[in-house]
């Protein structure tokens, strides 16, 4: 590679780094205060970054009313695991420690514009906000709280899917928080999915697709079998918009799709049409 | 029949088995197993996926709904069956089949024998997702007894999503997974030719499951497995099937829909929590 086309590539090292953040879509620079007032949202090319669930929380819940129910549910290791890079006890620690958080999903009660709700937020951040025992078992606690309150549910999902360190106990998750989401339907609670970036595998094979109301962020990966899974099975190359929320919606699986900064009125617009 | 002294197999070994072409399909189970068979397609949305079969059946004079993913016997067969991959239509079918279930009267017994949910673009625009995570949800709630058998391989959500039961029955050699070895290899080792490892590690084997409490009764094979004696592997399943049955036609609806959701809720609940 030659020194010009390497600069091409590269982008020049910005010494005030501290004061601005560069998007991973366009690579436009962003005043830093300026991105975490849009919600990490680019405001060239409207690229929706990940948020923690914490971030997530603050955006869609009316200030302080979030009270946080089962935090003790944690990681738990029912396969004695490890893989060729050592043990999922100490992957699970070195996580919670890097986070602060101590499972994929964050679960409690809240209020938006006033409504109050019973709300799970997945991250990312915690292991691709993988579905494992413990978050299965909040999530179903979640759902019972919903119940046993009569409030409206609303999960936010963020995951790669199932936690394959936690093997079968892991897919089992996905017909536990499903027999959840039925129960909060027989009692006639609304229960609106939020399908953020990404949202694949078995949490999209379960909760995240069970939605009264499915709705998603723009461009967010939305999907069940991975992008090169599919390729290699089919021999052919998928289009860029493959598994995008609007193929998603233009398929028929997704309700409505919400710019970030309108997402809690929008959620609170539907639970009023709900009857909350 | 299986004898006391059995072979020791490694979980890679138990592997090779469940995915032995010779093993016996559902196609030859119902066969064998059943007096009639009434074969019902299509899933009333879009096709007939061949991929996963069903219809009402008699057992020893026990008269009920009968599907399961088909693996074919010949390339023909196979083609058309997709290798046991399932598509959306098959999941809708056997909701479909499900609800008659129901509203007639008869007991659910779903075969488990598929290397996953089919992986095609085509399977992803038409909602893969979507169709396994409403069978979890639909199958909680079914008032109908529901027993499963695992018969060759339970491949991830594609197996579930016709394995949510009150009995899951498993044969010996069969396996059941989150993931397959090969997959988990290559992702957690990056390396596929450490499938034999991660067959270990994932706890796959009927065995592992039972200790699990994911499966709640093994069915001895022959001992050197279901393809070397079909009739006596057919006359186990057969005898097993009919005395969960028996278990489970005793109770009422509510009482089958109540024991089913405490059964999965219970799977992976490692913490005790408070006001529960």
């Amino acid at each position: 590679m030659s020194w010009f086309e390497k600069s091409a590539e590269t982008p020049l090292r910005v010494p005030t780094e501290a004061l601005w953040v560069v998007c991973p879509s366009c690579k436009a620079y962003v005043e830093k205060d300026a991105w975490k007032q849009a919600g990490k949202v680019c405001p060239r090319c409207n690229y929706h970054a990940r948020l923690s669930c914490r971030e997530r929380i603050k955006m869609l819940t009316d200030a302080d009313s979030f009270e946080e129910i089962n935090a003790q549910v944690t990681t738990s290791d029912p396969l004695n695991f490890s893989d060729g890079s050592g043990t999922y006890a100490a992957k699970a620690a070195a996580t919670k420690a890097k986070t602060g958080e101590f499972e994929s999903v964050v679960t409690g009660t809240a209020a938006i514009e006033k409504i109050p709700v019973v709300i799970a937020v997945m991250d990312f951040k915690f292991l691709g906000g993988s579905l494992s025992s413990g978050a299965g078992e909040r999530i179903l606690l979640a759902t019972e709280v919903a119940v046993k309150l009569h409030r409206p549910l609303i999960i936010v999902s963020a995951s790669g899917g199932a936690r394959m360190h936690e093997g079968i106990i892991s897919l089992m998750q996905m017909a536990k928080t499903s027999a959840g989401i039925a129960r909060v339907k027989e009692a006639g609670l609304p229960y609106f999915s939020i399908l953020t970036d990404p949202t694949t595998g078995g949490v999209s094979a379960s909760y995240a697709m069970l939605g009264d109301l499915n709705i998603a962020e723009p461009k967010a990966l939305i999907g069940f079998a991975g992008r090169r899974v599919i390729e290699n099975t089919i021999k052919q190359k998928l289009p860029d918009d493959f598994q995008t929320a609007e193929y998603t919606r233009d398929h028929g699986f997704v309700d409505c799709i919400v710019q970030r900064r309108e997402l809690k009125g929008f959620v609170a617009k539907c639970l009023r049409y709900a009857g909350f | 029949m299986a004898t006391k002294k059995q072979v020791k197999r490694t979980a890679w070994d138990t592997v090779q088995l469940a995915r032995n072409p010779g093993r016996p399909n559902v196609t030859e189970y119902i066969s064998m197993m059943c007096e009639d068979f009434v074969e019902l397609h299509g899933d009333r949305l879009f096709g007939d996926d061949r991929a996963l079969i069903g219809g009402f059946a008699t057992i020893s004079g026990v008269k009920v709904m009968v599907m399961g993913h088909r693996k074919g016997r010949t390339v023909e067969e196979n083609v058309e069956s997709n290798f046991g991959m399932a598509s959306p239509d098959g999941y809708r079918k056997a909701m479909r089949l499900m609800r008659i279930a129901e509203k007639f009267g008869l007991p659910v017994v779903t075969f488990i024998d598929t290397p996953g949910a089919y992986p095609g673009a085509d399977a992803e625009a038409r909602g893969q997702a979507e169709a396994i995570a409403h069978n979890l949800e639909f199958m909680s709630t079914l008032r109908t007894p529901i027993v499963v058998v695992v018969i060759g391989e339970g491949g991830s959500g594609g197996a579930l999503g016709i394995a949510v039961g009150d009995k899951i029955l498993m044969l010996q050699n069969a396996v059941y997974s989150v993931i397959s070895p090969e997959g988990c290899a290559s992702i957690l080792w990056r390396d596929g030719s450490k499938a034999p490892v991660a067959a270990e590690a994932l706890k796959i084997t009927a065995e592992s499951l039972k200790k699990l409490g994911v499966i709640d009764e093994i069915v001895s094979e022959p001992a050197q497995g279901a393809h070397t004696d079909p009739k006596a592997a057919a006359a186990a399943v057969k005898k097993a099937v009919l005395a969960a049955l028996k278990e489970l036609m005793r109770l009422s609806a509510d009482e089958l829909v109540a024991k089913r959701y405490d059964k999965f809720c219970a799977m992976g609940r490692y913490f005790e929590v408070k006001g529960k």
